[in-house]
């Protein structure tokens, strides 16, 4: 009963400020409305007995990778954003796909029978302990190309950070300073 | 009554549906690169519930996998978004038209 409760409490949480971050045309407030998704999800997987996944969605997802967005936010001094000028049918193309893919996530509850219906007794899969042996066993090539893969999204953010030749920006401030 | 599979795989869905159509609403960079982090951040729902119910580790390895990947996109995401502001003093993507004719 109560997980039911805590359930629907987050999960209500969690869409409301998915919308409100696509409803805010500040892009600061949509960061922080989707870090209010992500503390909310770390919630539901509490409630889905994976503490390890919890702790590293708030420790990578709201600490790291939004710290980051709002970083390059308050760095590039964005202003609001406008409204479409051109390729004003992309509202009805984003509206026809939107509830298509709702109507797909209702047929869910009619497919969804074969599955179990009850999660199971034991819930051990989550903690930490058996997660960090599937990593360093079973699953230790796959971990090592993810170690691989952030390698080369360092070296690429060096290389694409790197300043060839005098940009527009620059040309811009020099003017300034003029 | 507990909440079911069919119960997360349900907020999933609606989570990847906001974010798809945010996708295509949005109209600067940070805010689409903001709504593809709500997609992956939608399918690791899927992911866990799937490992509860199964009393399986591996789902939960793929979410690890997945936040990867995102650490990943963010660091050059945002590195290419950095780059464009430098030569289009703007993040909006219609201004992102160099490669058309």
């Amino acid at each position: 009963m109560i997980t039911t409760l805590l359930f629907f409490l987050f999960a209500g949480f969690a869409i409301a400020c998915a919308g409100l971050m696509v409803y805010h045309k500040n892009p600061l407030y949509s960061a922080i409305s989707l870090i209010g998704v992500f503390i909310a999800l770390a919630c539901i997987y509490m409630l889905l007995a994976a503490p390890f996944i919890a702790a590293v969605q708030v420790l990578v997802y709201a600490g790291a990778i939004m710290v980051l967005v709002i970083f390059v936010i308050m760095l590039l001094n964005l202003e609001e954003d406008k409204p479409l000028t051109r390729l004003r049918h992309l509202y009805l193309i984003g509206s026809i796909l939107g509830l298509v893919l709702l109507a797909q996530t209702l047929f869910i509850f009619y497919a969804v029978k074969k599955s179990p219906q009850s999660a199971q007794e034991q819930a051990d899969a989550g903690l930490t302990l058996n997660i960090g042996r599937a990593m360093f066993t079973e699953y230790l090539l796959p971990v090592e190309i993810a170690g691989v893969l952030l390698l080369m999204a360092i070296v690429g953010a060096m290389v694409l950070s790197r300043r060839l030749k005098e940009t527009r920006l620059d040309i811009a401030q020099k003017e300034k300073r003029r | 009554m507990e909440p079911t599979l069919a119960s997360y795989l349900a907020l999933s869905g609606i989570l990847f549906t906001i974010g798809a159509v945010g996708v295509i609403f949005k109209r600067n960079a940070i805010g689409m690169f903001m709504c593809i982090e709500l997609m992956l951040n939608a399918v690791n729902i899927t992911f866990v519930g799937f490992s509860r119910f199964y009393n399986d580790a591996t789902g939960q390895l793929f979410v690890f996998m997945v936040m990867s990947v995102a650490a990943a996109e963010a660091a050059i995401g945002l590195g290419i978004i950095i780059a464009f502001f430098r030569n289009r003093i703007s993040v909006d993507v219609d201004d992102a038209s160099i490669l058309k004719n």
